[in-house]
């Protein structure tokens, strides 16, 4: 989906507040969201595209305000009430006060019909497709050319786990681009390496 | 749902709603309060950046090893006993040069190699880096306080699957020599993630 965590690329922000040896947790409760989302994937309630999806689907206003573990706490929750553990009044009447969710979720998708193997050296194109479930593509990379660097095992295709669909694992790829083709003379020269999967991509 | 963000209410504090849902995995039957000390004793002993730095300075003083960590990063930490996540499939170490600096990012959320290099820290999953260092990265590390000469490529590394990244930091010249013990000590997590270099290297 072309939701705002789709950050890459995106213009306007300032200098990153950045600090060396920087803590990690700040409170309890973070510590909590991190580890109970950590606690019922471990138990199988849900995997980790369906975690990252829940966090897509918050709405914008709820994303861009929400710190790093209210994002976690609302996918959690989120999830809990999908998967029947619970109700957002049952979560509500706990937590004595409004507890927003994310939004509902679009359909999934199976693997393309149409996958190629690739090659180290191999020049792809990034399929110019719009999906509005899971999908880990980066918007900054559709429709672009890069090439091939490196191949990797297959993993469970994130459009079809996130959605529990049925799919093949697929190879993903890492596909080196040139930033002069991603933002043609808007952008520092360098080249950026994103982990592609097969579906994604076509010669 | 989401007109609960307008009504005069207002959501529930962030501590009130984790504790509700601390309720109600407990209720069925989860184990939440060993899993948060299990979770703080991991990430306070376990998932810590030293991890990585071994794995650096054995890279450094062992040709051989180097170039196992190149081939298959998740067996070559597996050789001094550092688990990765079972989605974690794939590591890749990521070889610095003085001509080459490698940078890692997660754009879509805050992946990060967290068993080998520790858990990522705020900045890396603010909203700015995220945002910049795929199409900013030498202004973005020029701010973080790494002024790359013009002659030094960057390569910066989107971590959009579950495949995880390390960087090899170039080892410092003055520190050629040194056991491996005292090279542990000098390694960063900010230089296994690309932002930084040791010692002025």
């Amino acid at each position: 989906m072309d939701g705002l965590h789709d950050m890459g690329g995106r213009q306007g922000f300032g200098a990153v507040r950045y600090a060396p040896n920087a803590s990690v947790f700040h409170a309890e409760w973070e510590r909590k969201a991190n580890f109970l989302y950590g606690l019922a994937v471990r138990l199988g309630i849900f995997n980790m595209d369906e975690y990252r999806h829940a966090i897509e689907r918050m709405s914008p206003y709820h994303y861009m305000s929400a710190s790093y573990y209210e994002r976690t706490l609302t996918s959690l929750a989120t999830l809990l009430v999908e998967k029947g553990i619970t109700t957002q009044a049952e979560l509500e009447a706990i937590a004595k006060g409004k507890f927003p969710l994310a939004g509902p979720s679009a359909p999934g998708r199976s693997n393309h019909p149409d996958r190629q193997r690739f090659k180290p050296g191999d020049r792809v194109w990034v399929r110019n497709e719009y999906f509005a479930g899971h999908i880990r593509l980066p918007g900054y990379i559709r429709g672009k050319q890069g090439v091939v660097v490196r191949e990797t095992p297959a993993y469970p295709f994130p459009d079809a786990h996130a959605h529990g669909i049925e799919a093949e694992n697929e190879p993903t790829y890492d596909v080196a681009f040139r930033t002069e083709d991603l933002w043609p003379d808007a952008s520092d020269s360098a080249i950026v390496n994103v982990g592609v999967f097969q579906s994604y991509l076509q010669i | 749902m989401d007109d609960n963000q307008i009504t005069s209410s207002g959501p529930a504090s962030v501590e009130q709603r984790i504790d509700a849902i601390q309720f109600v995995m407990q209720a069925h039957g989860m184990d939440t309060i060993s899993a948060i000390e299990k979770g703080h004793h991991l990430a306070q002993e376990e998932w810590v950046p030293r991890n990585g730095a071994r794995i650096v300075a054995r890279a450094w003083t062992d040709l051989a090893f180097r170039q196992r960590l190149l081939k298959d990063g998740k067996a070559a930490a597996a050789e001094l006993g550092f688990d990765m996540p079972p989605h974690h499939r794939y590591l890749v170490a990521l070889e610095n040069t003085p001509n080459l600096q490698n940078v890692i990012v997660c754009t879509l959320c805050s992946c990060t190699a967290f068993s080998i290099i520790g858990l990522p820290p705020d900045w890396y999953k603010d909203l700015e880096y995220r945002a910049r260092v795929v199409r900013e990265s030498r202004k973005v590390l020029k701010e973080m306080g790494l002024d790359l000469p013009a002659s030094t490529e960057i390569k910066v590394w989107d971590t959009t699957t579950d495949t995880r990244y390390m960087v090899i930091p170039v080892q410092p010249p003055e520190t050629i020599g040194w056991t491996e013990e005292k090279l542990v000590d000098i390694i960063t997590k900010e230089s296994m993630i690309g932002v930084a270099r040791l010692m002025g290297s």
